[in-house]
């Protein structure tokens, strides 16, 4: 198991991270088209009424100062006040992020499901029918947009068939299960076909090893060589794969989360931008950077208990 | 020699590999015998179809080609016998043991379970049991305080230790064949030595057979009763090793012997075979020894020598085979 040392000296070497992320940000808000004050004011607003709103929000200061405002609040854990919603960012972000992050753990739990089985399937039919439909039908859900496949869903099997919401999610542990199914379903067919194509190509490489060969010389029962041995090997580039693909998730749960109207942060992200809701972008991304790393430090951890020769590195 | 009935009768086994729809040949024909704790030598060179004996035996080859012939363990045929039957016979009956240490066993698990998981699939043993039975094959294979290394993985050993973890799985559940394929040939010299004779010495203690490929017929002078030589996918000479090494008739079994240095002055050039084998996809019409072959003659080009019994045990492929020279001696 990894030691406590190592992962305090994971958490020190995400500060850099941070710090950098924190500038990119910074400038990359300043530099978008368009102006919040008119944003927030409407076109026919008077320039007094721009130049008072402006003002307020601290626009007018040097952008030094603006920057240094930003991380001391920041740090302090004020990420200001949406202009949009005109309440603190973090308690916006707090609302939401936990749709959101159910919505993308249901999505990967989906995909492991879908993609796990097939995989075995078409690695242990390799060159035969069952691989080549397998592989043609994720090769299909691969080439389409995320969006595509949501609408299509939503209109055959919420809206028509009634089978599902339109939109919305639950208050109960079910209720959400049942309203998030076609999102989670959406960003899963695409994270599936990555997952199915690694997994299989990883399986057949495994089955071939010595060491399965030597697994088989000993008399093994085939579920014993395909479960111990096989698959915890073929899972290791896999969840290397799951965890850098993280970051596409997280861009399809915010297309996701606007065709099935989920009220989540990849949403709050859409709209933040269109309104020009500078904190709440910033705060955003700032969060979508946190979780990033996180997530690639449990890959890292969830590697390193499933290979002993990547410990206590 | 045992004249016993023999445990293991390997009868005309083929397997044939196909890669972009050509048929490679890897093993032809091959028949031989082993007797209850004989040890037969598999000589020749690499890609000389002998390591896909061995995994042909026990059934390893089926899923990458087609193999035919008998393969008879204490009469009965297991050639075709279902994966689910025939898994009960691996390791439990007929043990292997692989070339590569570094590879062959699994990375991610740990020396016990790799063991234990042996003595799971073929013994009635309970949990503890498993874990002594372990500890005391580590112990027997010569690894020092072998309790505490249960719980260490592959890669805190050393080659010539992953050699000895190996042997120690293989002979976990007692076998009474052993399949060794190449067992030294990745492994430091110093340390060939000493995984060979743990192997005979263990074998001979458990009244096991072996039969050892290698492709080195100075282990097998020292080692083997039998002796088998190899080419390209077929036996070319097999007879006791005596007579084999004393009398060979084939003219490759010469060069093998050559091969092998012996009380050779400092300085001098090693002998080995002029030319290379042939490709499985490419074999030549006549003998596949032929074009490497000093005896080669018109009839070796066009049509093969089948394997003549010569006298009780002791065959020979070759149209023109060597002279057996008054005092001769190899």
């Amino acid at each position: 198991m990894a030691s406590i040392q190592y992962i305090l000296k994971r958490l020190a070497l995400m500060v850099p991270t941070f710090i950098l992320v924190m500038i990119i940000i910074f400038l990359l808000v300043r530099f978008l088209p368009g102006d919040p004050a008119v944003a927030i004011a409407g076109d026919r607003a008077s320039d007094a009424d721009l130049e008072a709103i402006r003002e307020r929000l601290g626009l007018n200061e040097p952008m030094l100062v603006q920057f240094w405002l930003f991380v001391t609040n920041t740090l302090q854990g004020d990420l200001g006040r949406s202009i949009l919603m005109r309440t603190p960012v973090t308690d916006v972000i707090f609302e939401r992020l936990p749709t959101t992050a159910f919505l993308t753990v249901y999505a990967v739990v989906l995909s492991l499901l879908i993609a796990g089985p097939l995989a075995f399937v078409a690695a242990l039919n390799r060159g035969k029918w069952p691989d080549a439909v397998i592989r043609t039908v994720f090769q299909v859900g691969l080439s389409m947009p995320v969006f595509y496949i949501g609408l299509i869903l939503l209109t055959f099997l919420a809206a028509r068939l009634h089978w599902f919401p339109v939109g919305g999610y639950g208050d109960t542990f079910g209720a959400r299960l049942y309203h998030l199914f076609l999102p989670s379903v959406t960003v899963a067919l695409y994270t599936s076909a990555i997952i199915m194509r690694n997994l299989r190509s990883a399986i057949i490489e495994v089955l071939d090893a010595e060491y399965v060969q030597f697994a088989r010389a000993k008399g093994l029962p085939n579920r014993l060589i395909l479960g111990r041995h096989v698959l915890r090997n073929a899972l290791i580039s896999t969840v290397t794969l799951l965890g850098l693909s993280i970051g596409g998730l997280m861009s399809g749960t915010l297309v996701t989360e606007t065709v099935f109207a989920v009220p989540g942060v990849g949403r709050l992200m859409l709209e933040a931008i269109f309104a020009r809701d500078y904190p709440l972008i910033q705060g955003l991304t700032l969060t979508f950077a946190v979780l990033v790393s996180v997530v690639f430090l449990l890959t890292d951890l969830f590697q390193s208990s499933l290979d002993p020769r990547m410990r206590l590195s | 020699m045992t004249n016993d009935m023999p445990i293991l009768e390997v009868r005309d086994l083929c397997t044939t590999f196909s890669r972009g729809g050509v048929a490679l040949p890897a093993v032809r024909d091959v028949s031989f015998n082993v007797g209850k704790g004989e040890v037969l030598g598999l000589v020749g060179e690499s890609g000389s179809g002998k390591s896909v004996t061995l995994r042909s035996i026990l059934g390893l080859s089926r899923r990458y080609g087609d193999v035919t012939g008998d393969v008879r363990w204490m009469g009965q045929d297991i050639s075709r016998m279902p994966e689910r039957k025939l898994r009960q016979i691996r390791g439990r009956d007929i043990a292997m043991i692989f070339q590569e240490p570094m590879t062959s066993l699994n990375p991610l698990l740990t020396v016990g379970m790799q063991l234990t998981e042996t003595l799971k699939a073929h013994t009635d043993l309970g949990r503890a049991a498993r874990r002594d039975r372990a500890i005391e094959m580590l112990d027997h294979v010569g690894i020092p305080s072998a309790a505490s290394r249960l719980e260490e993985y592959p890669h805190q050993f050393s080659g010539g230790m992953r050699q000895r973890v190996m042997i120690a799985i293989a002979l976990a559940a007692n076998p009474k064949l052993l399949l060794a394929d190449e067992p030294t040939t990745a492994l430091d010299v110093t340390i060939q030595a000493q995984i060979l004779d743990l192997i005979l010495s263990l074998a001979d203690e458990l009244h096991m057979g072996v039969i050892l490929v290698t492709h080195d017929l100075g282990v097998v002078a020292q080692t083997c009763e039998n002796v088998a030589v190899m080419y390209a996918g077929r036996i070319v000479e097999q007879g006791s090793v005596r007579q084999v090494l004393r009398t060979p008739r084939h003219p490759y079994t010469v060069g093998l012997m050559r091969s092998v240095p012996q009380d050779v002055p400092p300085r001098t050039q090693l002998y080995s075979v002029p030319g290379t084998p042939p490709s499985l996809e490419a074999l030549p019409a006549g003998c596949a020894f032929a074009p490497r072959c000093q005896n080669q003659t018109e009839a070796c080009l066009s049509a093969r020598p089948t394997l003549e019994t010569i006298s009780e045990g002791r065959a020979a492929a070759c149209f023109n085979p060597m002279a057996i020279a008054q005092g001769e001696v190899a």
